[in-house]
């Protein structure tokens, strides 16, 4: 099968439902634009014209309301935003407005409306362009929220959001845009709601987000090298609606388990999901369930602080080992920002 | 009825002459003080009440109350409890209209207050940019909640700051429901012809507190004889004298007041013996 990134995998998927429904049409600040919202909006305004693909004013909270009045009235839009960040000034919107408005007409309205939201670090973002807020949207009954990991999740998860009848929030990590697989050429969806097993393993758990599935899938490589541990990755890809089955047997069967969020902690994902856990797999636990993600803090800018700010794969190989009482191996050879290197900015 | 009512009364013209002016195709949204569009809409009594009682026999069985009417078959879109938030839910309904070339209009109603708010700004000028088919109706009653223009605004005239973008601007002062009438029927062929959206910005008086039933002349923000001149040109009487003056008998005028409080009667009673929903209510509606 032939291989694309995670970018084109998102391009593909919006090319193919514009393609397939004339309802579909995608706009935001600078979607057209020569950057093209990194790439993913390629070739979609010389395909579908302007009226399909279009740039919009400064007006993150009336285009949010103007893509809920347009999905109310059959129409299927994708609203762009370049950073997650950019997205809260559209809050009133989305819990207000677009998370009810299906509940408030007696559930005869239909809200076809899918929110792409950009997030990621690296290159001096700090702390208004470096948000994942993923348990903010996902606290709001009616709001469906994903942040798929591999280009194949990126190409189906945006394919199944398009085609659903709620709205969706969408969530990129700029990071994960270089990341090459085997996606199928046709159209497929994946599920929304259901967490995925990105590496079978017997020792211990780590259920990821986004980015840090990346980190995790990293750490396992060399606790398998270093260790002899067998470590399996669940990458949790929706925090709402959140099937926790895969999450609950993994757990059940490994008995120990770390939630690696790219996200802050407190009332965040992994405090959902380790209540999961301590709810499902409460007998067969053998070690507390463990938690990483973002400092409590607001990120820096420079890359000393920053690497200070975001777990990392070192991070996670740390807290297996501490988990399973291991001696801390010596990482100082290794290198875990491979995708990184791809990423030459700005972001 | 435990929900909290914004009542209309003052503004009954308003709502009457413009819906008056529309198709049965086109759209209109609403604020928390929507019984008066509602009803001009729809003419659904029945429904009304019945979600007023919040009983399970209204279309929204109770879940959305006075603030939430919402009723799409008759293209009544909903209403929103949160001023100004529904202004751009209309622009990009009129935007699915243009696409869709079918020549209905959205119409958004809201109070001077939402004027304030940044997002009506921006739908403004977004409506504006794409030559949407939008008729903006600002109910202009001088207060927000409590608090009168003077303690608001640091410009003049809204309509003057509108003109200053490409859309039609129309003022009025009256309570007619037939010169509102006139006036929709001339907006909404220049929305169409131009086209391009159109703000209306039209005058009443609130004859009712912010939020329930009571009149406030104590309150120390509205005066009392400010209520007495709009009262002598009250938008029921008014209309009950220009049926006189077309020839109708006091009798034929008494009879149709009759029929109509008959009909809310008749709702009201069907309102109050209907039960309320239960557990399977709950959670319906949230997702598709």
């Amino acid at each position: 099968m032939r291989k694309i990134t995670y970018c084109q995998a998102l391009n593909e998927a919006m090319t193919q439902e514009m393609e397939r429904d004339p309802a579909v049409f995608v706009y935001g600040i600078g979607v057209p634009d020569h950057k093209r919202a990194f790439g993913t909006t390629n070739g979609l305004v010389e395909r579908f014209g302007t009226e399909r693909c279009f740039d919009t004013p400064l007006s993150e909270d009336a285009m949010t309301g103007f893509g809920l009045g347009a999905a109310i009235n059959g129409a299927r839009p994708i609203h762009v935003h370049m950073r997650m960040d950019f997205m809260l000034l559209a809050m009133n919107q989305l819990a207000n407005m677009v998370s009810c408005y299906r509940y408030m007409s007696g559930g005869k309205l239909k809200v076809p409306l899918v929110i792409r939201a950009i997030i990621g670090r690296g290159w001096g973002q700090a702390f208004q362009h470096s948000k994942s807020m993923f348990s903010t949207f996902a606290h709001i009954p009616g709001l469906k929220v994903v942040m798929p990991t591999t280009p194949v999740d990126a190409k189906g998860l945006l394919i199944a959001a398009i085609r659903d009848d709620n709205p969706v929030i969408f969530i990129e990590h700029r990071w994960l845009y270089y990341a090459t697989d085997e996606v199928p050429e046709g159209d497929y969806s994946v599920p929304i709601g259901q967490p995925n097993v990105l590496l079978d393993g017997s020792d211990v758990t780590i259920v990821a987000t986004s980015w840090m599935n990346v980190e995790a899938l990293r750490a396992a490589e060399t606790m398998k090298k270093r260790h002899g541990v067998s470590v399996e990755v669940v990458d949790a890809r929706s925090a709402a609606p959140l099937e926790d089955d895969i999450i609950v047997d993994s757990v059940n069967k490994t008995g120990h388990c770390i939630i690696a969020d790219n996200d802050w902690l407190h009332c965040g994902l992994s405090a959902e999901i380790a209540a999961r856990i301590a709810e499902k797999c409460f007998g067969k636990l053998k070690s507390p369930v463990n938690r990483l993600g973002f400092a409590f803090t607001h990120c820096p800018c420079t890359r000393p602080l920053e690497n200070l700010f975001y777990p990392n794969a070192t991070d996670i190989i740390r807290a297996i080992e501490a988990k399973l009482h291991l001696e801390e191996t010596d990482l100082s050879g290794e290198n875990f920002y491979a995708y990184e290197n791809k990423f030459k900015g700005p972001f | 009825m435990k929900t909290p009512m914004h009542m209309s009364m003052g503004a009954e013209a308003i709502a009457v002459g413009i819906c008056q002016a529309l198709e049965s195709g086109d759209q209109v949204f609403g604020t928390y003080r929507s019984h008066a569009l509602f009803l001009a809409k729809t003419e659904d009594t029945d429904d009304f009440f019945a979600e007023m009682y919040g009983k399970q026999t209204a279309f929204l069985k109770g879940k959305g109350g006075s603030m939430h009417l919402c009723s799409p078959d008759y293209g009544f879109m909903g209403t929103s409890a949160i001023v100004a938030s529904m202004i751009p839910v209309a622009v990009g309904c009129a935007f699915a209209n243009k696409r869709a070339n079918n020549s209905r209009i959205a119409v958004v109603f809201f109070g001077d207050g939402a004027v304030e708010e940044g997002i009506f700004w921006e739908s403004l000028n977004l409506a504006c940019l794409m030559k949407l088919p939008v008729l903006f109706v600002c109910e202009d009653n001088g207060l927000a909640v409590h608090t009168p223009k003077s303690q608001r605004r640091g410009y003049n005239s809204i309509t003057d700051v509108v003109s200053n973008f490409n859309c039609l601007v129309y003022q009025e002062k009256t309570t007619d429901a037939e010169a509102i009438y006139q006036l929709t029927c001339r907006a909404i062929e220049q929305i169409k012809t131009r086209p391009m959206p159109c703000f209306l910005q039209l005058k009443y008086l609130r004859y009712l507190e912010h939020v329930g039933v009571n009149q406030d002349f104590d309150a120390g923000y509205r005066s009392k004889d400010e209520f007495k001149q709009w009262l002598k040109v009250d938008p029921i009487e008014l209309q009950r004298r220009k049926l006189k003056d077309l020839g109708w008998e006091k009798d034929e005028i008494a009879k149709l007041e009759t029929d109509i409080d008959a009909k809310i009667n008749s709702s009201v009673a069907r309102a109050k013996e209907a039960c309320f929903s239960g557990i399977s209510e709950l959670y319906k509606g949230v997702s598709a």
